[in-house]
């Protein structure tokens, strides 16, 4: 036997303290929570910052440009309409996002998806739940045909998707036959965007959605603190749910109120598709931070050769996300269509694609893969609506939108990539 | 081949006469090789000399051509890295394969994460993470819910040692460790090693640094263009044999027989 040597020598890092893991037993306070945040933010990690901050000054902006028509009750729900399709196929995003993955066809997918859906319900006659289960299997099985090729054969998916951005733009234009529009009038899909939640259901949905955050949050808390693991201080448990509690209650607030522009007509109520959309968030963002599926595309989006060596099956993964991102594609488009009351041959073209994006990139989504939730596409998603639905109000010529709303994306983007070399250089 | 060796008690690992080739490369000629429980054994040798090549067979990356892996006794095929891990082989490559995006918690667990039904079982995992770091006395961590990406040089190496660790595994092989460390850095790793062995663990400990070799391994295996020069225990050489070893493939009564060395060098 050599020189043993005895364990625990005096080896330790300057300043590492004698008995580790000091951060896990002691709760911590709220000042050095708020402490540990500003360094987090400083060290490249800005979480959702941006996209709340642009929430905050961009409805600032437009409200003093527009204080008659931006922030009625009105505008708000036609905002959440306008989001609607946006965040959707925003949330898709993020999953291929976060392999550090791309899908430029996500936008006509959505399209092509659309006008399956239109095409049965307007000459198949189809009724409304066998055409949305179709668009959606055409989404599942767009998903498949991405993901294949650039799962197994491995073609980067920037080239397998600029393709298909292309292919599946004459798919529509086949379907629906050039310069058509197919109307999409089935009353079920319509109430998607024409129809609200009755006033005290939305009221009674918005007590059920705080209080069960509520609980879940205390629970954990709860059950971390007595097994002695990591967890959050109370008080930021507390302002956490007081947060929530008060966008509820605000948003419910404002959208209870009558906004029918005649008298005697009463329009009120949460559009349905705000329930769609945190429906959606809360799935998507279980399967993401509870599952091991959802573990798996955080590691292979970090390291994709750590994930292989741990044994996970990386083409399974890809192949997931781009089916993940192919479906609420589908979803987005029967929600865009029931919006427009209509699918033509450009649905899911033009700018859609570029607003989703830009969503899940001002939301917090790295473009670099790895770092992402589900509500960055909600907060990023609410960011890009403002400003269509402000220029909107603002009636600023098209020309100046395209530029604004590029401008913003690359914004976003730069952002993304700063925070990414500040994050490198700090070690973060 | 190799010299006569006393004997130790059975090796948990062993190599006979393993062979490789890449094409028309043979990378390692008959190999011998034994790993004892609670002995760091030291793989030494040049750049080329067929280490990684080896360890990636002992893992099941690379399949063998010839000769024989055996496991407490009993011959073992192993064709992949689902065959090594299942009779307890964990190797530590010098990448760690760590995602930077996780934490420590979550980097120890992947791949095989527990669950309670669909959910993640966090509250378990992290305990588990926290016992096995603080068996290993690891001390140096924070918090088990760090990122990796904030974590030092050593503090990694300390994960990575730990997730193999974690999964009850009989031998660890840990590929240069302390390369990239610096001095307080490397002493833990060092540590680190020393307990692995003194838990139980058989340690293949590949390294080029000789102050290494000498102060934690019990065995030193040299290997010289792909043959085993030696395989004997610390206490039978010292520093420069074992540098004679990995540059000339022998050292005294060490070593490739003389001939062989020629041949080879030709």
């Amino acid at each position: 036997m050599s020189s043993t040597i005895s364990a625990p020598t005096s080896s330790q890092e300057p300043g590492g303290a004698p008995s580790g893991f000091e951060a896990d037993r002691t709760a911590g306070s709220l000042g050095e929570t708020v402490r540990a945040y500003v360094d987090r933010v400083r060290g490249g990690d800005l979480g959702a910052l941006p996209a709340i901050l642009g929430i905050v000054a961009l409805g600032l902006l437009f409200f003093a440009l527009r204080p008659e028509t931006f922030l009625t009750p009105r505008n708000m729900a036609n905002l959440a309409d306008q989001a609607a399709p946006i965040i959707i196929l925003a949330m898709g995003l993020v999953f291929i996002l976060l392999l550090g993955e791309i899908d430029l066809s996500a936008g006509v997918v959505s399209g092509v998806c659309a006008a399956v859906m239109a095409k049965l319900l307007a000459d198949a006659g189809a009724p409304w739940y066998v055409s949305v289960a179709a668009a959606i299997v055409t989404g599942v099985v767009i998903g498949l045909f991405t993901g294949s090729l650039v799962g197994m054969i491995g073609i980067p998916s920037f080239v397998v998707t600029l393709a298909l951005f292309l292919g599946w733009q004459g798919f529509t234009l086949r379907l629906i036959g050039e310069g058509g529009t197919v109307p999409v009038r089935d009353p079920v899909i319509s109430a998607i965007s024409d129809r609200n939640v009755p006033v005290a259901l939305g009221w009674v949905l918005a007590l059920v959605v705080i209080a069960v955050y509520a609980a879940v949050q205390l629970n954990r808390f709860r059950v971390l603190r007595g097994r002695g693991l990591a967890h959050a201080p109370l008080p930021v448990v507390l302002v956490r749910i007081g947060v929530i509690a008060a966008v509820v209650v605000l948003v419910t607030a404002v959208l209870s109120v009558d906004r029918a522009p005649a008298v005697g007509v009463v329009l009120a109520g949460i559009p349905y598709a705000i329930p769609l959309v945190v429906l959606l968030l809360l799935l998507l963002t279980f399967v993401l931070g509870r599952t091991s599926f959802g573990r798996h595309v955080y590691a292979v989006g970090g390291n994709a050769e750590a994930a292989r060596r741990a044994g996970i099956n990386v083409t399974r993964i890809r192949v997931a996300v781009f089916v993940i991102g192919s479906t609420l594609a589908a979803i987005s488009g029967i929600v865009a269509a029931a919006r427009l009351g209509s699918v033509a041959p450009g649905s899911g073209g033009g700018n859609t694609l570029l607003y989703a994006v830009g969503a899940a990139v001002i939301g917090g989504t790295s473009l670099f893969g790895g770092r992402g939730r589900v509500r960055d596409a909600v907060l990023g998603g609410l960011v890009v609506a403002i400003i269509a639905n402000g220029l909107g109000l603002l009636g600023t010529e098209a020309y100046l939108n395209f530029i604004i709303t590029g401008g913003v994306l690359l914004l976003a983007a730069s952002v993304d990539a700063l925070a990414r070399r500040r994050a490198a250089a700090t070690g973060h | 081949m190799t010299v006569p060796q006393a004997d130790e008690g059975t090796p948990i690992l062993e190599l006979r006469g393993v062979t490789k080739s890449f094409g028309a490369i043979q990378v390692l000629h008959g190999v011998d090789l034994k790993v004892f429980p609670g002995q760091v054994t030291a793989l030494v040798g040049d750049n080329g000399a067929g280490k990684s090549t080896l360890i990636k067979a002992i893992a099941g990356i690379h399949a063998i051509d010839g000769g024989q892996i055996l496991f407490q006794g009993n011959p073992v095929s192993v064709t992949g890295p689902r065959d090594s891990a299942a009779l307890g082989i964990e190797v530590v490559y010098q990448d760690l394969a760590l995602a930077d995006n996780l934490d420590v918690v979550q980097n120890m667990f992947l791949g095989r994460e527990r669950k309670r039904g669909m959910l993640l079982d966090e509250a378990s995992m992290e305990a588990s993470a926290r016992d096995t770091l603080a068996k290993l006395s690891v001390r140096t961590l924070k918090s088990v819910r760090q990122l990796v990406s904030s974590l030092s040089g050593g503090q990694r190496q300390t994960v990575a040692i730990a997730k193999a660790v974690l999964w009850e595994s009989k031998v660890v092989i840990l590929d240069e460790p302390t390369a990239a460390l610096g001095v307080a850095q490397t002493r833990q790793v060092l540590d680190l090693v020393r307990r692995l062995a003194d838990t139980g663990h058989a340690v293949l400990f590949i390294t080029h640094n000789m102050v290494d070799v000498f102060e934690v391994s019990d065995r030193v295996a040299a290997l010289y263009l792909g043959r085993m020069a030696a395989d004997v225990p610390i206490s039978q050489v010292d520093r420069p044999q074992v540098i004679e070893l990995i540059t000339a493939g022998r050292s005294g009564n060490l070593g490739i027989a003389p001939a062989e060395v020629a041949a080879v060098e030709v």
